[in-house]
């Protein structure tokens, strides 16, 4: 692994960083004109996250200094999940670093923090989204993980640049295995970043947050950091469905040529999974708590299905 | 110095430790002062003993003059023995030290601190030579001086009723399990013509009598580590212990049944069949799961960490059963593998769990308090505790960099290789297996999120709670040593497993030489394309954006005001506002309803308040223990009929049986 090549993984770890704003904003901005509203500018995001850096931090009396650490620990998980996962170049030291368990493992340990903040300060509305966050992830994870299963077991891999590869070198085949596991990962992806039907973003209604339930009581650079990690988890699971379902014009070598058509193509895909999640969010509502399970159970009933086939019919 | 004579001053440490506690009924505090630090320095020299093994490599074999005239005692240490001497030794220091803390708050009750040191002692002596046995009668022998030793201390609070039942129902399922265990010795020395392990060895069983020797060392084994449904003992014993105790009965006497069963299975009998690794794949699933469930269900922290032992021994069990399965069907690699992740798992869970008990016991020796439903805002009280525990509930969620996610990835890494097998049926069992324990691990994090949340953070629910203060160097020590090898162990999987390699080569007859190629930064179990795991470079990532974000903002360390909580704009709360650990299962006890029986409901007090109580129950109550208690019962009452009190029949009685005896002899 050359010097070169890490020189790429931090280019792309960076631009998970500098993108995963706009991806949110632009889905805003795609939901507002399918409402009929004009919305603010898919920068808006940055703007926020601007302002929130530069203001004061407060912390309730009753907060201890793990309420302080979260946030860092939270955004550095979510991160280094994020810059193991194939952006717009294969064969990148950093899939070798973490593979797809311990991508799962990495959001799985940012979750178990977020969590613990919103217990931290002893208020039942942090107490509450802690318990439904874990309530959704027991489910959720268990799901994702037999949905990149399915691929993996494809490639004889849980390396997620050798998965994309092998699906670059052999043509995408429409296989029943991956129809199960896509859907499945689609339905994961909505749980694991808080869209609607499972959560819902914007809303500030007391008894119906979850994420917003724990970061509530963060305020100033702690919350931009919870802002921005959250951001950063919707590009990890888009760039994770566009990127190892539909691979096409990933870059193989380390060429700034074929590295910029990765990125172009990477972008032009993001921004209609996003226009899809804007879509689907516009029509769908919310669903109550304990309708969530039967959504997740389905995913997790996807995804396993999707191994099965797999192992069954296509080996 | 060899390994052998190591492990046996280990063995005689211990029994020093059990004689000196003998006169702490006179002088209190030498049990304090000599008997466990004795204990330590025997944790000591067991895990010198083991790690050299495992460093050289060689069995070391010797005669002991004990035992019967025909049948000397014989000890050999191995590959295998010396992994678990290292188990049992490093958990055993860390509560030693532990311990001599611990038992300070005991000098002046009125427990009988003889009782305690002395069957410690004898406890350790017991699990070391259990692992050290050579011949089954040795072995028998150790492990009912480990079973008997462990009843006293489970029964060392005795004046409580409830205990005292806990420590009876202990007592018959530990001699229900050694009967099984003995049974299936017997069928091994049938075959191979004696009691010596290498005897056994020989003997060839066909598969009918190999299949029995199976199931019976399985229902003996399991019984003892916990496995569903046989497990309802290990939560109603496990947590009336004394705390050092309750780790060492988690986080090693578990291990020694794990280690039993490997010796049994993959040593002794023979030939491996792949019905048996489906039964074990099976049984570790369920015991996974329900072990996690009933986990989350609990509000003693105690009962909780011992369902969640439960459900770790599952885990365990999901690693041997994936390794049966694939050395049964010849792929021999595989298998290696998996063994090596239950290994992994094995040292792990002493670990953690270890830690966690020993932290569950400094809350109660600080906070006098088991219930989490009392507890709250612990960290800032005793700050030392809430980082190690914190650790501990880290490690055994399975989060990367600490020590649990990497036995889970090596799980996860020998479940996926299914693709390999060439039953379609076994193909698509172990993903269901896989699934299993990806749903355990979530729900894992879910319950010990639970834990540290209402426990540690928050504000302290009850007047005693809110009191507690830090605990003693000593205790913080043992518990800090445990800490810092969970961390070590997931840093530094691939030295780790260069270690552990020995094992494998000695017993299968193959390492896993491709898991350590690439150098100690990756670690590569099958090949460097299929899977490889950067646990030091994740770690050192990780601590270094840390860095860098705590310096960009660290000039903003001063300027964090304090105020009152947000709460969406509330009345500040108070501490009886916060989520309940109760309170936060709720969603998970809904939705997994139908496997618990739940008694819900709002009862009338006497003195005219309302009061809303839950009781889980678990169902193997119902569905296994209840059925069996009866039928004893039953057949119990039909054999009284024999008891008419007139001599001339029971002569009668033994006359027949001669008859037959002999009638079935010729």
């Amino acid at each position: 692994m050359s010097l070169s090549s890490w020189g790429v993984a931090l280019l792309q770890a960076l631009l998970y960083l500098a993108l995963a704003p706009l991806l949110a904003g632009w889905v805003r901005k795609v939901k507002a004109w399918l409402q009929n509203r004009r919305g603010a500018s898919p920068l808006q995001p940055y703007r926020d996250l601007y302002k929130l850096f530069g203001k004061e931090a407060r912390m309730a009396h009753t907060a201890s200094p793990l309420f302080r650490a979260a946030p860092y620990i939270v955004f550095t998980a979510t991160w280094l999940a994020a810059s193991a996962i194939p952006f717009i170049a294969t064969g990148l030291p950093t899939a070798a670093v973490a593979d797809v368990i311990v991508i799962a493992g990495l959001l799985a340990l940012a979750r178990f923090f977020l969590a613990l903040a919103g217990m931290d300060v002893g208020t039942a509305f942090g107490g509450m989204g802690a318990s439904r966050e874990m309530f959704v992830s027991a489910l959720a994870e268990p799901a994702m993980l037999m949905a990149v299963f399915t691929l993996a077991m494809t490639a004889h891999s849980t390396n997620l640049s050798s998965v994309v590869d092998h699906q670059l070198l052999h043509g995408i085949i429409l296989r029943p295995s991956y129809m199960f596991a896509l859907t499945g990962l689609l339905l994961v992806a909505l749980a694991e970043t808080g869209r609607i039907p499972v959560d819902n973003p914007a809303t500030h209604l007391e008894l119906t947050m979850i994420h917003e339930a724990m970061i509530l009581e963060y305020s100033g650079r702690h919350l931009a950091l919870m802002e921005w990690a959250a951001q950063l988890k919707l590009l990890l699971y888009g760039s994770l469905l566009v990127n190892v379902f539909f691979p096409w014009g990933m870059a193989r070598d380390i060429h700034p040529g074929a590295l910029g058509i990765g990125l172009l193509l990477v972008v032009v895909k993001l921004a209609l999974l996003g226009a899809v999640l804007a879509a689907s969010e516009t029509v769908l509502a919310k669903m109550r708590l304990f309708r969530v399970p039967a959504f997740l159970n389905l995913a997790l009933l996807l995804a396993l299905l999707g191994l099965l086939s797999h192992v069954i019919l296509e080996v | 110095m060899s390994p052998l004579w190591l492990a046996g001053l280990a063995v005689g440490l211990a029994l020093m430790s059990a004689l000196v506690a003998l006169f702490s009924a006179r002088v209190t505090h030498l049990l304090r002062t000599l008997s466990l630090p004795l204990f330590a320095l025997a944790g000591l020299a067991a895990l010198a003993a083991g790690l050299l093994t495992l460093v050289q490599g060689e069995v070391t074999t010797a005669q002991l003059p004990l035992g019967l005239p025909w049948l000397p005692w014989q000890v050999r240490l191995d590959a295998l023995s010396g992994f678990f001497l290292c188990v049992i030794g490093v958990v055993s220091f860390a509560v030693g030290i532990y311990g001599s803390g611990y038992v300070r708050g005991l000098e002046h009750g009125r427990d009988s601190l003889p009782v305690l040191g002395g069957f410690t002692g004898l406890f350790l002596t017991g699990m070391l030579l259990v692992v050290l046995a050579d011949d089954a009668f040795m072995f028998m022998v150790a492990w009912e001086l480990m079973s008997l030793s462990s009843y006293f201390l489970v029964a060392f609070h005795h004046d409580q009723a409830a205990n005292r039942r806990a420590a009876f129902l202990y007592l018959l399922m530990a001699h229900v399990g050694g009967l099984s265990i003995l049974l299936g010795y017997g069928v091994l020395a049938a075959f191979g013509d004696g009691f010596a392990f290498d005897a056994m060895r020989a003997g060839e069983l066909s598969f009918g009598w190999a299949s029995v020797a199976f199931v019976l060392a399985f229902i003996g084994f399991g019984m003892k580590a916990g496995l569903v449904p046989l497990h309802v003992w290990l939560p109603e014993a496990h947590p009336v212990a004394p705390s050092h105790i309750s780790a060492l009965m988690s986080g090693v006497m578990l291990k020694v049944a794990v280690y039993g069963f490997i010796r049994f299975v993959f040593d002794l009998i023979g030939d491996i069949h792949w019905q048996w690794g489906v039964a074990v794949l099976v049984i570790g699933s369920i015991s996974a799961l329900m072990g996690v469930l009933y986990a989350l269900m609990q509000q003693d922290i105690k009962r909780l960490l011992a369902y969640s032992s439960v459900e770790n021994i599952g885990i365990i069990f999901i690693g041997l059963g994936l390794a049966l399965l694939f050395l049964a069907t010849g792929h021999k690699g595989l298998g290696v593998v998996a063994f090596v992740a239950a290994l992994y798992h094995t040292i792990n869970h002493a670990l953690f769990k270890g830690l966690l008990f020993l932290g569950a016991g400094a809350v109660l020796h600080s906070a006098h308090e088991r219930n989490l439903e009392q507890m709250g805002g612990l960290l800032r009280r005793m700050p030392w505790t809430g980082v190690f525990f914190l650790i501990g509930c880290l490690s055994i969620s399975a989060l990367p960099p600490f020590n649990g996610f990497v036995s889970e990835w090596l799980t996860f890494q020998a479940a996926l290789q299914a693709w390999q097998l060439d039953s379609g049926v076994l193909r698509s069992l172990v993903p269901i297996t896989a699934a299993v324990l990806a749903l355990t691990g979530a729900l894992a994090a879910a319950c010990f999120v639970k834990v540290y949340g209402v426990a540690f953070l928050g504000q302290a629910r009850s007047r005693h709670v809110r009191r507690a203060r830090g605990v003693p160097l000593s205790m913080r020590a043992g518990q800090g040593v445990l800490a810092l090898l969970c961390l070590l162990l997931g840093i530094f999987p691939t030295s780790v497993i260069a270690l552990l390699d020995v094992v494998p080569l000695q017993v299968l007859g193959q390492g896993l030489s491709q898991a350590t190629a690439h150098g100690w930064l990756w670690l590569t179990p099958i090949s460097s394309e299929t899977a490889s795991y950067g646990a030091p470079l994740v770690a050192i990532i990780l601590a270094l954006i840390l860095a860098a974000g705590l310096w960009l903002f660290g000039r903003g360390i001063r300027r964090v005001r304090r105020c009152d909580a947000w709460d969406c704009g509330f009345a500040p709360p108070t501490p009886a506002m916060q989520y309940t650990a109760s309170a936060f299962a709720q969603p998970i006890r809904q939705l997994f309803g139908s496997l618990f029986y739940i008694e819900e409901g709002i009862k009338p007090q006497p003195d005219g308040r309302q009061r809303y109580q839950l009781q889980v129950v678990d169902r193997a109550w119902g569905l296994f223990y209840l059925p069996v208690a009866r039928a004893v019962e039953r057949a119990a009452r039909q054999v009284v009929r024999l008891q008419s009190g007139n001599v001339r029949i029971y002569l009668g009685w033994s006359l027949a049986t001669l008859l037959i005896l002999l009638w079935i002899m010729a």
